[in-house]
C-alpha cells in the first residue's frame, strides 16, 4: 500500500486526468483475434459503461485490464504503468488498487462469505482482526447480505453469491472497479440497489467504475460515457444523451433490441415447433424486423 | 524418419513437462524458505490443515494396507526361507524390505490416490471457476497461496507416513511370525532391530521426502493446466494420477540405483 498516487488536478473544468489508456488493443486466442484493435481512455471518477453482444469480447477486455490475459499487441497504461511490460512488485501494486468481480463471481468455495471478503484485507493490511471484522460487515451490508457471514458461497443464490463478490470487490476500498455484469440474474429491486451502490462509491470516493452491462437501463442510468463492443470492435462511444440519439445502425439496432435478421428462419421453425406441440405461442420477447 | 520425429517430439514435450515440475517446485521453495525472510507471511495455519489433510486423515487406510503388505511379505518370504531352513530370517526379510522399498512406495501410492488426485481437483477446480484469477487480481500469488503449504505438508508428513507404515508392515510380519514360524512377539521385534541399519530407515525416508515433492508438484501442475470446462477437472485428475506414480517409480528408481552405487564404496 505504498504506491504513488498520482497528483489529481487541481481545478475541476480542466481535462480530467486519464487513469487508464488503451491503444490499438489486439487478443488472439490461438489463430483466432477477438479483439481486433481497441482504442479507449477512462478519466478519473468516469463510470464507463461497456455494452456488446455475446462473444464480442467485453470480458476478454476487461480481463486484459487487470493484467489476466496477455495482448497480442498494442499498448495499455494505467496511470503511469504500461500493463504490458509491469515488473511483478508494479502489478501486484495496482492490483491492490482495483477491485474486480468477475462474471461468475468467482467466490472462494472453501471459504465463508465473511472470509471471502476479508481476505485481501488480511493479507495485505495490518488490521486488527476485529476492524476487519467491521469492515466485512459493512461491506456486506452495503450489498444486502449481512446476516449471512458464515454461509459458504454454495449456500447462497445465484444472486447472493453476485452481491457477495461485489462486496468482496470492496474490500480494499479500491481506486478502480471492474464489474462484468453485476447485475445479471438479479432481480430487479436488487440490480437496481447495484446500480445505486454504483453511483454512491462514483460521489462519495470518486471511484473509477467499470461496467459490463447488458442492462440497458441500468446502463443509462450509472453511465458517464459508454461503449458498443461488435465482435471484437469498438464501434460507437459517446456519453449516454449522444448514444441515445445515435443513428448509428447497430446502435440502434443494440438499443431498440431488433433481433438479428437471420434469426428469422431459427423463429419460424421455433413457431412450427410450438404449433405442432399444441402451445401455438410465440417465443417471447422477438420482435422481427 | 517418422519414427525419430516422434520420439523427438514426446521427448520434448517429456522435458517441458518436468520444466514445468521443476519451476512449480522451485517458487513454491522460494516462498516456503526465502520471501519468509522479506516480511511476506509464512501460511503456517494453511501447511497445518493441509497436513492434517494428507497425513493425519490417511492413517487409517495406510496402517491396513501396509499391515496387509507386511503379512504378505512374510508369507512370500517365508515360501522361499524355509525350502533353506531359513524360517527365522523372515523378520529381516519383511523389515528390510519394508523400510527400504515398500513402505516408501505404499505410502506414495495411497497419498497419490489420496492427496495428489485431491491437489490437481481443487486447483483444476479453482482455475475452471476463476478463484485462480480472483487470487491473482487480489495480487496473491497462487503458487505462494495454494502451492507451497501444500508442499510444506508433504515433505513433512510423507517421512512421518512412511515410518508409520514401516512400522505397521513389520506388525504385519509379526503376526505370521508369532502364528506361522514360532517367534515371540518380543523375538519378531528384537530381531528386526537386529537386522535394521539406520541406512535402511534414512534412504527409506530420504525417497519418501522426494516422492512428497513429486506429488505435490505433480498434482498442483495438472491442476493448473486444467482448461476451461468442468470435465476438464477429471481429465487433470486422472493425468495427476498416472504421472504421478510414473515418476514416483522412476524417481525410485534412480535414488535406489544412486544409493546402490554409493553404498557399496
Ligand atoms: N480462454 C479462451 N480461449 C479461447 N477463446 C476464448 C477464451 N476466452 C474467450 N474466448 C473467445 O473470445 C470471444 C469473446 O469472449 P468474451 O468472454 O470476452 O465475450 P463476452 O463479450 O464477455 O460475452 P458474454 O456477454 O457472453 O459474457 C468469444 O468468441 C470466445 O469464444
Ligand atoms: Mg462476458
Amino acid at each position: 500500500m505504498n504506491e504513488q498516487i498520482p497528483p489529481r488536478n487541481a481545478a475541476p473544468g480542466l481535462e480530467p486526468e486519464t487513469v487508464i489508456s488503451v491503444r490499438d488493443l489486439r487478443v488472439q486466442f490461438g489463430d483466432r483475434e477477438v479483439l481486433h484493435g481497441i482504442d479507449l481512455d477512462v478519466g478519473r471518477g468516469e463510470t464507463l459503461v461497456i455494452l456488446g453482444g455475446s462473444g464480442s469480447g467485453k470480458s476478454t477486455l476487461l480481463r486484459v485490464l487487470v493484467g489476466l490475459q496477455e495482448p497480442s499487441g498494442g499498448h495499455i497504461h494505467i496511470r503511469d504503468v504500461d500493463l504490458c511490460r509491469a515488473t511483478p512488485a508494479e502489478l501486484a501494486a495496482y492490483r491492490k488498487t482495483l477491485g474486480i468481480s468477475f462474471q461468475g463471481g468467482a467466490l472462494f468455495n472453501s471459504m465463508t462469505v465473511a472470509e471471502n471478503v476479508a481476505l485481501p484485507l488480511r493479507e495485505h493490511t495490518s488490521l486488527e482482526e476485529s476492524t476487519i471484522q467491521i469492515m466485512v460487515r459493512l461491506k456486506l451490508e452495503e450489498v444486502g447480505l449481512a446476516g449471512f457471514e458464515d454461509y459458504f458461497p454454495s449456500q447462497l443464490s445465484g444472486g447472493m453469491r453476485k452481491r457477495a463478490a461485489v462486496a468482496r470487490a470492496l474490500a480494499m476500498d479500491p481506486e478502480i472497479l471492474f464489474f462484468d455484469e453485476p447485475s445479471a440474474g438479479l432481480d430487479p429491486i436488487i440490480a437496481a440497489g447495484i446500480d445505486q451502490l454504483i453511483l454512491r462509491l462514483k460521489e462519495a470516493f470518486h471511484m473509477t467504475v467499470i461496467v459490463v452491462t447488458h442492462e440497458l437501463a441500468s446502463a443509462f442510468l450509472i453511465a458517464d460515457r459508454m461503449v458498443l463492443i461488435e465482435k471484437g470492435n469498438i464501434i460507437a462511444s459517446g456519453p449516454p444523451a449522444e448514444f441515445q440519439a445515435s443513428t448509428h445502425p447497430r446502435v440502434r439496432q443494440f438499443l431498440d433490441r431488433v433481433a438479428e435478421p437471420e434469426i428469422e428462419d431459427e423463429l419460424d421453425y421455433l413457431q412450427l415447433l410450438t404449433e405442432t406441440l399444441g402451445a401455438g405461442r410465440r417465443p417471447r420477447g422477438s420482435k422481427v424486423r | 524418419m517418422e519414427l525419430t520425429v516422434r520420439i523427438g517430439r514426446a521427448t520434448l514435450a517429456g522435458l517441458a513437462y518436468l520444466g514445468g515440475l521443476a519451476r512449480l517446485g522451485l517458487r513454491a521453495a522460494y516462498y516456503a524458505f526465502v520471501a519468509p525472510f522479506r516480511g511476506k507471511p509464512m501460511r503456517f495455519q494453511r501447511a497445518v490443515h493441509q497436513s492434517m489433510a494428507v497425513g493425519v486423515e490417511a492413517l487409517p487406510i495406510l496402517s491396513l494396507i501396509s499391515f496387509f503388505i507386511g503379512v504378505i511379505l512374510a508369507l512370500q518370504g517365508a515360501y522361499e526361507l524355509r525350502k533353506f531352513g531359513a524360517l527365522n530370517y523372515v523378520s529381516s526379510a519383511v523389515a528390510i524390505s519394508m523400510t527400504r522399498e515398500l513402505g516408501p512406495l505404499i505410502t506414495a501410492i495411497v497419498v497419490i490416490g489420496r492427496s495428489g488426485s485431491a491437489f490437481a481437483a481443487e486447483i483444476g477446480t479453482m482455475k475452471v471457476t476463476e478463484e485462480i484469477d480472483a487470487l491473482e487480481t487480489m495480487a496473491l500469488d497462487p503458487v505462494q497461496f495454494l502451492v507451497m503449504p501444500k508442499f510444506l505438508a508433504m515433505a513433512l508428513m510423507l517421512p512421518c507416513l512412511t515410518t508409520w507404515a514401516d512400522s505397521m508392515g513389520v506388525f504385519g510380519g509379526a503376526l505370521f511370525g508369532v502364528a506361522g514360524a514360532g517367534f515371540t512377539f518380543r523375538g519378531y521385534l528384537l530381531s528386526t532391530f537386529d537386522a535394521l541399519q539406520l541406512r535402511d530407515i534414512t534412504t527409506g525416508l530420504i525417497k519418501s521426502i522426494v516422492f512428497g515433492g513429486t506429488i505435490t508438484a505433480v498434482g498442483c501442475y495438472e491442476g493448473f493446466r486444467t482448461g476451461a470446462g468442468p470435465e476438464q477437472v477429471g481429465r487433470s485428475t486422472t493425468s495427476a494420477v498416472v504421472a504421478s506414480i510414473f515418476l514416483v517409480i522412476a524417481v525410485d528408481l534412480v535414488f535406489t540405483a544412486m544409493f546402490y552405487v554409493l553404498g557399496r564404496g
